[in-house]
Parts: structure tokens; C-alpha cells; sequence
């Protein structure tokens, strides 16, 4: 039997996915700049994809702008957005338990005359919002939050956030790393005071290297990518289109059937967490009631080192995360569980299992089985 | 310009009668190294000589680094290579030769011309000095210097003509294939992958054994040592790796001994084992990376105790190098980025805080008999049970 339980580092590409990428690729292979029938027909494909995700955000299309994934679209709004509005002031907030594409240009930001205020988070990884209210000064420009994390399943409090934001200074560009996010939960953004939204493809049942930002009209980005021009001179460069298309239809797919598809998931969830909490000896980190996300469940197994419980799953066909997927080749510790305050001694030993509609009760099943067989044997050769 | 090579190797030349059992592998250690790059190769001896032809045409550079990587080359020099069409056909091809090899000519030089075929029109004698003479009328600004020349512009006539005036030091030491074979203990590290190089320098064949402890030690932990053994077989040639599965016996020694001891025996298992494997393939002698006191299983005391379950000799390189200085080799022989990967270390999971550091050969034994129940059949199952990777 096999488990895939790490569909938060990514997930299977669908076949309806598959089906138009290889269309695009095979048959309408145009340049959608190029003035003839091929680029007529591979232009569609890009205008239905952006159709498809401003009819999901309702927004307009234009306020769509296609990149090559998370990374992508975080890199930009953060520093393309922050070079964009430097003059109006040089002060940015993030929270303290973002993804690295999002620390990471937060930190370029610092290192090139920027002020950032890190905001803190709670024992569930929340961010509270009477923190941002305390952080917002006259020269803030961009305030900048999750709404899913990538390892607890935390659910920010994004609305309120906004509002404090845009209650404080309309002008300050409120941008959310939806990544975690989008296809759990329906985003409005004009109704959720959101100026800019990070999403990625492959969280979706999408291919990989494609993705989008959306930009509230009138929102002020300078470009990072130059060129031709392409995509309002945005991000120049020959449109993705077989993965744009990909992503216009993995974009359908999530929210077609949603609310039976969350339900799902939150059922196998619900299943996972009452399984693994009659286990001797785990901890279940964070939230999992409705109020966290529907698909991650972050558990910490004292005494057992993360990275060899991982490989003795692996050899039963159980497949999940030690961390976040984008950091586990490096040997260093969680940030995110580390802001959580979770223990010292437990961050080393703590395990991300993560699920999508796909996802059987027979594979929950069977993978609690074997949680609980191999936790005593691996507990018995801990070194101490 | 240049399309063919003249090989010169060291001690090889110095082998008595068995000279030629050399000679040949190091034209088949040459032939295999030229097989990765681009271009078909004529690897010849003649004369006593072994010259690498171009057939087509080839990427000089890589090459080069090629011949620099086979054991028993002391020297690659890149040569001009013509037909004999008379003394005037000569004279300009060494003009156009030193047009292309020195773009400054501010320098001092000297012709060595030598006759193999002693019917051509010019002795040696005459040779140099028409040669000399027509090369300081196209450069005027070139000297001769007969006693301490900075260029040697070798001359050889025989059934062609070679011409070649550069020497690209090689790796010296022996051809692979010449000195037997040695059972490399290949862990992921920095250590084994230099020890491994050094021993195959000296025309040892090399195979290797890795033990891997799954789940503690990774797959990605694993492709590592593969990736490693790939990066010394571009010196030492084809290498069988042997993957022991060691989690068994590891467990096995952790539920039995004292948790201090833990790694010596560890480590008594894995040489009994490779030695086995190694008399399975025919080797004659083990080597590791061992280094004196590096770390608590490499103090004299421990490897007083790990030696004594081998019979073979056991060959240890770097036994006398400081870390550094390994690092150095590493780093030249281009295995030091892969070596510090950071997957594994979970074996480190088994690792006391307190190891000993001199452990008593008669302590040890004795815990070991409280691993007689088992021991033996789990070793035979590692044995029987060994992966075997044809690296190539």
C-alpha cells in the first residue's frame, strides 16, 4: 500500500491538466505575441486561464499577472512593490512564520535600507491582529502575511489584518501569501481589503514553474523581469502558455465540487488526528479544528529523530515532510516551530503529514497502523 | 594544430622484463579515460613509446583532463605530427608551430632534433642548426640558449616527423591493474574517497564497500557515496560497490553492548565484513581513510582494535594527515564538493556522547559475546544479501 501524504510540498498533476498542456504543446504551439492563427490560438489560452481565476477571485483579468510560481509572485510584490513606493516611506511588516520566498526578499529589503518589523504569533502560529495595529507607522508601505502556514495548517486572521491596514492608510499595499491557501478556502480579495495574492500552481493539482500574482488595479509593482513587454510590460518574457493553460484548469478543477472537496479533506483530517492522538507519545501541533486549514497537521514524536521516522515510513510506501519540503535538504531547524514555542527538544522530532481530496481513509488507516508499530521500535535506539 | 599526444610515464619504464605487462595497462587505462570524451582516439606503442592519435575531431581541453586523471603519466605533450616532405616543409611548419604556440617570442630557446631514421638528408647536428637559424630569421626577437633554454623545441625524425616543445605534468604513480586490488571501505565523508586515490595512484584496482542503515541512513545518503565512488573510478577505473545492509547488526550491537563501545564493535563488523567481500573478489588488501586521531574510533588504541579481525593488510593513505590536508586533496581531486553534502548523518544517531577513546581489546571481545547468539547469521545475511553497483 502507498501513502503520498505530502501534498503541501506538492501534489499530483491532474489529468484534465495534463490532457490541455499537451494540446498547447502539441497542436496550438504558437507564440501568443505572434500576429497570425497560432498566436490567436495560443492567446486564448492565457486570456481563459485568466477568465477562469478572476471568475474564483472575482477581479478583473487584468489584475492577473502569471509567473513562474510562489516564489515568483512573492519575490515581486516584495521587492518590485517595495522599490515601487520607496519614496512614500521605507518601513515593511511581515509576520514571523512566513515561507522563505517571503523572508528571504524581506531580508533583501532590510539589507538595502528598508525597516522591517517582524510581527509575532501565538502558540497556535496565529498572528494577533492588535499587533499590526501596533506596528503600522506614517512610512509604512507594504505589510506582508500568510494566510495558510506551510507547516502547522495555522489560518491567519487575513481579513481583519486588512482592515486594520487599509483603515490606517489605503495606500499601504496588504499583500497575502495565498500558496497554502488558495483551493481551501474561497479569496475575495476586494471584499478581504487584499491588494496583492501569491498563488502557486503545483498546491493544486497544477504543473510545477507556473503560478500567479494578483494585483489589485492601480497598485504600484515595478517589474523584476524586463524585456518585451509581454503581460503589460509586468514580467516580459514568452508566456508559459502550456502551463498557464495547465493552471487555468487546475484553478477550475479546486473549485468545482469545493465545498464537497473540503469536507473530504477535512474529514480525512478530523480521521488523522484522533488516530495519531491514541497514539502513545505524539504531540499534535497547532490548531485542528475548523479553524485550521483542512489539509496539514503538523505532529511532533518526542524522542525519535524527524528525518529517520521519515525514512522507516518511507519504507512501508508513506511519504511525508520533515519541515517544510523547500528546506528539509538543509539541516536546520524550523523557524516557523520555533516562533510556535514549541520545545527544543521536539523540533528535531517533529513530522508534517498533508492531504488533499485524493486522499483515502484507508490511507489514514493505514498509515496510524504503522505509525504505531514503528514509534516503539525507533523510540528503543535513541541515543541518550 | 595539435591531433596527437606523446605519453611519457616514470617508473613503469623501469620494470625489467614485465615492462610491457605495464606498458599495456597503461594504454588500456589510457584508452578507458579517452572513452568519455568527445572524439575517436589510435592508442599506440611504438618504439617503446605510446602515442594518443586523434582520429577526428576531439575537445583538446577535455582531453587533457583526461590523460591528467591516468595513473603512470608523467607527462602529456601535445605534438605537431607531419609527413617527411623535405627539409623547406619542415622548417615551416616549426615556424608556423611557434607562430601558434607563443604569441610572445621574448623568450630563450633551443632545437633538439633527433634522427630515428638515420637515411634522412641532415644528421641531428645539422638539424639543430638549420632549424635554430630559420627560426631567428622569422622571430628576431627569440635567443638561443643551448645550456638553460626556456623552450625545448623537440625535433624526432622518424617514419613521420614529431614536433613538440610543451610537457603537461601528469598524475605519475603506476597503471591501474598493475598492483592487484584493494576492498575500499567508502563511507560519505571527506577521508575514503582520498584514501581510495591514493592507493589506485599506486596501479591498485579498486572496489568498494558501503554500509548503508536504512531508514537511518537516507537514500540521498546513499546516491552520495554512488556519486562519490563515480568521481574516483574517473581516476582508479571500473569499481564494483558493494552496499551492505548494516541496520540489522547496528540495532543488534545497540540492544546487546555497552553504548560506549558501540562504534568499535560497529566498526570490528564493517572490516570483517569488507575482508569478506574482499576475498569474494579477489582482493588482497582493504583500505580506509583512517586517519590517527581524528576521531575517538581512530585513536591507536581503536585501531589496534579494529585491525585485529582482519587477516589482510590494511592500507591506510592518510594515515598520517592532518584533516587539512586531506581537504586539500579532496579539493584537487574533485571530490570535496560531494563529500560535504549534508544528507545522513542519522547514523549519528547511534553515536554515544562519550565514546571510548581507548578501548581494551580484551573489554571489547568480551562484550561481544553477548552478541554470539545472532552475530554470525546476521553477518552471513549481509553478505548474502549485498547489493553490487557496476560503476563505470
Amino acid at each position: 500500500m502507498e501513502a503520498y501524504l505530502d501534498n503541501s510540498a506538492t501534489t499530483r498533476t491532474a489529468k484534465e491538466v495534463v490532457d490541455i498542456m499537451t494540446e498547447a504543446m502539441l497542436d496550438n504551439y504558437g507564440n501568443p505575441s505572434s500576429k497570425h492563427m497560432y498566436g490567436v490560438n495560443a492567446e486564448k489560452y492565457v486570456k481563459d486561464a485568466a477568465k477562469i481565476i478572476a471568475g474564483v477571485l472575482k477581479c478583473q483579468e487584468k489584475e492577473i499577472l502569471f509567473t513562474s510560481g510562489g516564489t515568483e509572485s512573492n519575490n515581486t510584490v516584495i521587492i518590485g512593490g517595495a522599490m515601487a513606493n520607496r519614496r512614500r516611506g521605507k518601513h515593511v511588516i511581515v509576520s514571523s512564520v512566513e515561507h522563505s520566498s517571503v523572508k528571504e526578499p524581506f531580508r533583501y529589503l532590510a539589507e538595502n535600507g528598508f525597516d522591517v518589523t517582524y510581527l509575532p504569533v501565538d502558540k497556535d502560529g496565529i498572528i494577533n491582529p492588535e499587533d499590526v495595529k501596533k506596528a503600522l507607522r506614517d512610512d509604512t508601505i507594504l505589510v506582508s502575511v500568510m494566510m495558510v502556514n506551510n507547516e502547522v495548517g495555522a489560518v491567519e486572521p487575513v481579513e481583519e489584518i486588512g482592515s486594520i491596514v487599509h483603515e490606517f492608510n489605503k495606500d499601504i499595499i496588504f499583500h497575502v501569501d495565498a500558496i497554502q491557501s488558495f483551493g481551501k478556502y474561497r479569496i475575495i480579495p476586494k471584499k478581504m481589503n487584499i491588494d496583492a495574492l501569491s498563488v502557486s500552481g503545483h498546491k493544486i493539482h497544477g504543473p510545477k514553474g507556473t503560478g500567479f500574482l494578483y494585483i489589485r488595479d492601480k497598485v504600484k509593482i515595478r517589474p523584476l523581469i524586463l524585456g518585451g513587454g509581454q503581460q503589460k510590460g509586468m514580467r516580459s518574457g514568452t508566456e508559459n502558455v502550456p502551463g498557464i493553460a495547465g493552471l487555468g484548469m487546475a484553478v477550475k478543477l479546486a473549485y468545482t465540487d469545493f465545498d464537497e472537496k473540503i469536507a473530504r479533506m477535512r474529514q480525512i483530517k478530523n480521521e488523522f488526528v484522533e488516530g495519531v492522538s491514541r497514539i502513545e507519545g505524539t504531540q499534535v501541533n497547532g490548531r485542528t479544528d475548523e479553524t485550521s486549514a483542512p489539509h496539514i497537521v503538523s505532529v511532533s514524536f518526542p524522542g525519535v529523530r524527524a528525518e529517520v521516522l521519515l525514512h522507516a515510513l518511507e519504507e512501508r510506501g508513506i511519504y511525508v515532510s520533515s519541515g517544510s519540503a523547500c528546506s528539509s535538504n538543509r539541516p536546520e531547524l524550523s523557524s516557523t516551530l520555533q516562533a510556535i514555542g514549541l520545545d527544543k527538544s521536539l523540533l528535531d522530532s517533529t513530522l508534517r503529514f498533508s492531504f488533499c481530496y485524493e486522499t483515502t481513509s484507508e490511507e489514514i488507516e493505514y498509515t496510524l497502523e504503522e505509525l504505531a508499530k514503528l514509534l516503539p521500535v525507533l523510540r528503543r535506539y535513541t541515543a541518550h | 594544430m595539435f591531433k596527437a599526444f606523446l605519453i611519457k610515464y616514470g617508473e613503469i619504464g623501469v620494470k625489467g622484463k614485465n615492462r610491457y605487462l605495464f606498458e599495456d595497462a597503461l594504454v588500456n587505462q589510457i584508452k578507458f579515460a579517452l572513452k568519455e570524451v568527445e572524439g575517436e582516439f589510435a592508442v599506440t606503442k611504438v618504439d617503446g613509446r605510446i602515442y594518443v592519435q586523434a582520429q577526428s575531431e576531439f575537445d583538446y581541453d577535455e582531453t587533457v583532463d583526461a590523460l591528467k586523471r591516468v595513473f603512470g603519466i608523467i607527462g602529456i605533450c601535445p605534438m605537431v605530427q607531419i609527413e617527411d616532405n623535405g627539409f623547406d616543409d619542415l622548417a615551416a611548419t616549426v615556424v608556423e608551430y611557434f607562430k601558434q604556440t607563443y604569441k610572445d617570442m621574448n623568450f630563450t630557446f633551443k632545437v633538439n632534433a633527433r634522427r630515428a631514421r638515420k637515411n634522412y638528408a641532415l644528421d641531428s647536428m645539422q638539424l639543430n642548426a638549420e632549424l635554430g637559424h630559420v627560426l631567428l630569421e622569422a622571430f628576431p626577437e627569440l635567443k638561443v640558449d643551448v645550456h638553460k633554454p626556456d623552450v625545448l623545441l623537440q625535433v624526432e625524425i622518424r617514419q613521420q616527423i614529431n614536433i613538440y616543445s610543451i610537457e603537461i605534468p601528469g598524475p605519475g604513480g603506476m597503471p591501474v591493474g598493475t598492483n592487484g586490488k584493494a576492498m575500499l571501505l567508502l563511507s560519505g565523508g571527506i577521508d575514503s574517497p582520498v584514501a581510495g586515490y591514493m592507493i589506485a595512484k599506486r596501479g591498485v584496482k579498486i572496489d568498494a564497500t558501503y554500509f548503508h542503515a536504512p531508514p537511518y541512513t537516507s537514500e540521498r545518503a546513499k546516491q552520495k557515496v554512488v556519486d562519490l565512488a563515480k568521481l574516483v573510478a574517473r581516476y582508479s577505473g571500473p569499481i564494483t560497490l558493494n552496499v551492505v545492509d548494516f541496520t540489522e547488526i547496528q540495532l543488534y550491537i545497540y540492544d546487546q553492548c555497552p553504548h560506549d563501545e558501540l562504534t568499535i564493535i560497529m566498526r570490528r563488523y564493517m572490516m570483517k565484513i569488507a575482508e569478506e567481500l574482499a576475498n569474494q573478489s579477489d582482493c588482497q588488501g582493504l583500505i580506509t581513510g583512517e586517519s590517527i586521531g581524528q576521531v575517538a574510533s581512530q585513536t591507536i588504541k581503536s585501531l589496534y582494535c579494529t585491525n585485529e579481525v582482519c587477516t589482510m593488510p590494511v592500507f591506510r593513505p592518510v594515515i598520517g594527515f592532518d584533516k587539512q590536508e586531506i581537504v586539500d586533496l579532496s579539493e584537487k581531486i574533485g571530490t570535496y564538493e560531494t563529500s560535504i553534502q549534508p544528507f545522513e548523518d542519522c547514523c549519528t544517531i547511534f553515536v554515544a556522547k562519550h565514546p571510548v577513546t581507548k578501548p581494551n581489546l580484551n573489554v571489547i571481545k568480551k562484550s561481544e559475546l553477548k552478541l554470539a547468539e545472532k552475530i554470525d547469521d546476521m553477518v552471513k545475511k549481509a553478505i548474502d544479501t549485498v547489493e553490487k553497483i557496476e560503476i563505470n
